[in-house]
């Protein structure tokens, strides 16, 4: 079990040698642009292609991703991409295409988006998808404002969302960002209470977002009955569709009653996630919702397709254009290289190897909450500190044999938290390597593990330092080193 | 593995989903092989005509330039494409130290102290941008220039509405396409939260009344859109009197892919740093003392303040940001002015030709511009278009529909990938027009 990840010595690019003669170009710019809109100076390196080539090559080799090793971050879905994914949305007639083209000349691109919202539909169980967001953050704000949009078009004015302590930082945060107040609820046992949702919602609720599985991993059983509650005080459910990817096939968030719901073509649909994006959102909604999707819909004439602006009750547009093209071709390809047997099972290979991950790691922590789960679980580092460890040690020392840490310290309400997901592209043995990786930490001096990472680029990193030093840039760096 | 489990079969773990919310499988067709899938799908792509087929002169905020073979094999590298945001530094320097880099590059650029590390794209960079307005300087009403793309404007106003702030635009000169600095004044009140311009704007014109909109607005925002490739050879924001300033990357490295992902810019000065959204990479050290990198200030983000974060963004454009950082490193100090260079003259070069027409007239409007421009001829956009694409080449993008008294008007853009006989092309087809 050696693992041992490659240094090299990266300056930054501004400081590598500058062999290139400059030149410039000043004489044939002021026949062009009028000196007072000219700048005076620009800061910039001259590098030869092959040092450029060898500054990145050896940066991506202090990078770790899903190809090479597991990369078990709970409620992240880090799965395996397939390359073929890549290869189509590299095309000339994906990557060379401008979206104010004609649309007579972009009907490749319509017919695919046009398929993509259809399998979308069946898939979440809903009427309708919009394809425009660009991640699933901002596909929350597409569905929050579509709450506000409903709620205005009854002449009603209700101001506050509810969701459970469990919830993603970006349901509260999207809920904000649209104008509404909101209103944590206290989990029972790891699930909504239902008798406290009761209590919570009013004529001043907009709507209740959940995610289903919830971010333990467990399954809400009382979706319907929170569905009823929900819609009783006249609001919507919302989907967040962070861990649809453990139910496909299994249920929809449209059968459970859900309303709304969002997308996370990374984490169902295997679209690489880059280093934190691109990513792409989409939403889909119940038919009466419709209307207030984001303009242009795309709509099929006969054999043509068209981009239709002529929507009075949308919700106007969340982003320029129609959505991230290049992630939702990738989304495609994967959707139909699977096929709809093939998505099922994805799901059932996703929660068979949490589930078997968690069995084996039962002994080793705390597990709060519940049995089976779906996707991923959530262990307990609470027993660590008995040896004067934390979570985070623990995930540090993980590192140094090759797997990135799990997701640390969240959902909140688990003290010490480890939210696992393996993903169903992980092999039994792989899954294995990990448990035992696991066991052999636990019986590791707890300096070793203290002071990991060990076998990494760097170890310890003082991020402390880093928000008292706020070094953002490299200009910032020369004016504050200079200044010392 | 099920039996590890004590369980009889796959089924078994799908025993918590009640009967009435259960489902019978996926109406969808049976999964394909690789070769199909790529037949499928090179088929049903096919009717596309992309910049690389057809000659286009398109752009309003999306562009057709150069990218360098080497960038692909820098962002194809699976150690960055297949990882996630990097939470966990030690494993991540990579990443983190190419996102630092695109945040340098990008503060070059500018002239602002800070860049994050990427928003969605200029129209939602620009959304945010009015709600970080609003947190700075208060206020219900945030300014726009009219000459910008209204569907931009579309976004901003919805980014607005959460924080009930209104987005009222100001009028551009007829005769310059610049700002018209008496309607912006008239509308600057003690309710305006800040004004955004664009430079070059929507028309390709490039603003010159920095110091006036800056006296006007006082200790009001100035939020500038730019372009950043024209900032290769431009007068930076930083020293325009921007507080925040946004954008597309998109010109530095980034295919068009029909609008997106696109990257959005945003950099704003040091005084607003806390108020600003998006993930910002810094320079620190490890235990060793070794120069390090990790993400920080995140205390202003949503997975750590929730309801009280200054945006919900959590994704971004990273992978994009390290496209962006790789261009600008292959192109250098050298590549990049001589791209922009290129971009000027072939401006001057096409509305020169376009103008000599005698049907068209090019550019409209008399200022500088960069690599687009407004014509205007009688003989009818709509008549022109239809005729262009006869002869495999794009529209031109006609604006008559957003701005009513710009009647028989539209836009042209050129880039460094047009040579003399792309221009000869549309200058023959727009003279063949009767």
């Amino acid at each position: 079990m050696r693992y041992h990840q490659a240094i090299h010595d990266v300056p930054l690019i501004f400081e590598g040698c500058n062999e290139a003669v400059p030149q410039d170009i000043e004489s044939e710019l002021d026949g062009l642009l009028p000196r007072n809109l000219q700048r005076a100076r620009l800061d910039l390196p001259d590098l030869p292609e092959r040092e450029v080539v060898k500054h990145f090559v050896n940066l991506s080799q202090m990078n770790f991703g899903v190809d090479n090793g597991m990369y078990p971050l709970g409620s992240c879905t880090m799965k395996y991409n397939p390359k073929i994914c890549d290869d189509i949305s590299s095309l000339e007639t994906v990557a060379n295409m401008h979206p104010l083209q004609d649309a007579s000349t972009m009907q490749g691109a319509l017919a695919l988006m046009f398929e993509l919202e259809g399998m979308l539909c069946e898939i979440g169980g809903v009427d309708a998808v919009t394809l425009q967001p660009a991640a699933g953050a901002h596909g929350e704000f597409t569905g929050m404002h579509i709450v506000r949009a409903f709620h205005e078009s009854k002449g009603e004015e209700r101001h506050e969302v509810v969701l459970p302590d469990t919830a993603h930082g970006t349901n509260p945060a999207s809920a904000a960002m649209v104008g509404y107040d909101v209103l944590d609820l206290p989990s029972k046992d790891g699930c909504v209470d239902l008798e406290a949702l009761n209590a919570a919602v009013s004529d001043d609720t907009a709507a209740f977002m959940l995610t289903n599985p919830n971010t333990l991993g467990l399954f809400e059983k009382e979706v319907r009955e929170i569905a009823g509650v929900v819609h009783d005080a006249g609001a919507l459910l919302y989907y967040d569709g962070a861990n649809l990817n453990a139910i496909m096939g299994k249920t929809s968030p449209g059968k459970m009653d859900f309303d709304i719901v969002h997308f996370n073509p990374h984490k169902t649909f295997a679209t690489p996630h880059g280093g934190g994006g691109p990513g792409a959102g989409p939403v889909g909604v119940k038919k009466d919702l419709e209307r207030f999707l984001p303009v242009p819909r795309i709509v099929r004439n006969e054999e043509r397709f068209e981009l239709d602006y002529d929507r009075p009750d949308s919700i106007g547009k969340v982003k320029v254009f129609y959505g991230n093209f290049a992630v939702l071709v990738r989304a495609y390809v994967y959707i139909k290289m699977h096929g709809g047997k093939g998505l099922e099972r994805v799901s059932e290979l996703a929660v068979l190897n949490s589930n078997y991950l968690k069995q084996g790691l039962t002994e080793m922590f705390d597990m709060p909450y519940g049995d089976l789960r779906k996707h991923e679980f959530v262990l307990s580092g609470k027993k660590l500190k008995e040896r004067g460890l934390r979570t985070m040690d623990f995930a540090k020392r993980l590192l140094d044999y090759g797997f990135h840490a799990p997701t640390v310290y969240f959902p909140l309400i688990v003290e010490e938290a480890l939210m696992i997901e393996p993903t169903e592209t992980e092999t039994k043995d792989t899954l294995d390597a990990f448990i035992e990786a696991c066991g052999r930490i636990l019986s590791e001096s707890p300096d070793i593990v203290r002071s990991a990472p060990h076998n990494t680029a760097r170890r310890r990193i003082d991020e402390v330092r880093a928000a008292r030093d706020m070094i953002l840039s490299w200009r910032s760096y020369r004016e504050k080193t200079q200044s010392i | 593995m099920l039996s590890k489990l004590g369980l009889a079969s796959i089924e078994d773990l799908f025993d918590d989903v009640p009967k009435d919310v259960r489902t019978k499988g996926l109406h969808l067709p049976d999964g394909v092989d690789e070769i199909r899938l790529s037949r499928g799908l090179q088929e049903l792509l096919r009717p596309n005509r992309p910049a690389s087929d057809w000659l286009s002169f398109l752009g309003a905020g999306v562009y057709y330039h150069h990218i360098p073979a080497a960038v692909k094999t820098i962002i194809s590298r699976s150690e960055f494409s297949t990882s996630y945001t990097p939470y966990q530094s030690e494993i991540s320097q990579g990443m983190l130290q190419a996102l630092f880099e695109y945040q340098s590059f990008m503060v070059e650029l500018t002239g602002m102290d800070i860049v994050n590390s990427s928003m969605y794209d200029s129209s939602t960079a620009l959304g945010e941008a009015v709600l970080m307005s609003h947190r700075m300087s208060g206020g219900s009403i945030f300014l726009s220039s009219r000459a910008v793309s209204p569907e931009k404007l579309s976004v901003a106003q919805l980014y607005a509405k959460g924080a009930d702030v209104t987005v009222d635009t100001v009028d551009y000169d007829r005769e310059s396409g610049l700002i018209d600095i008496n309607d912006l004044e008239s509308k600057v009140t003690d309710d305006v939260t800040g004004f955004y311009f664009e430079t070059p704007n929507l028309f390709g014109v490039l603003e010159s009344e920095w110091k006036t909109v800056r006296e006007i607005l006082g200790d009001k925002a100035v939020v500038i859109g730019v372009n950043p490739l024209a900032l290769a050879v431009m007068m930076p924001p930083g020293e325009m009197g921007a507080d925040i300033v946004v954008g597309d990357a998109q010109p530095l490295g980034v295919s068009m892919s029909l609008g997106g992902p696109s990257i959005g810019l945003f950099g704003c000065r040091a005084e607003h740093l806390r108020k600003m959204p998006g993930r910002i990479v810094g320079m620190t050290e490890d235990v060793e003392r070794t120069r390090s990198f990790c993400m920080t200030l995140q205390t202003r983000e949503q997975h750590i303040r929730r309801s009280r974060a200054t945006s919900n963004i959590c994704t971004n454009e990273a992978l994009l940001a390290v496209a962006v950082a790789a261009h600008m490193g292959l192109l250098g100090r050298t590549g990049l002015r001589k791209t922009a260079l290129e971009n000027l003259t072939n401006m001057k070069e096409l509305a020169a030709g376009i103008d000599s027409l005698d049907a068209f007239s090019a550019p409209v409007f008399d200022s500088p511009h960069f690599n687009e421009f407004v014509i205007r001829s009688p003989v009818g956009i709509d008549r022109l278009n239809e005729h262009l694409m006869t002869k495999k080449i794009h529209g031109v993008l006609a604006i008559d529909r957003w701005f009513p008294e710009l009647k028989d008007c539209a836009l042209v853009t050129t880039t460094e990938m047009h040579t003399p006989e792309d221009h000869r092309r549309l200058i023959d087809a727009m003279g063949a027009i009767r």
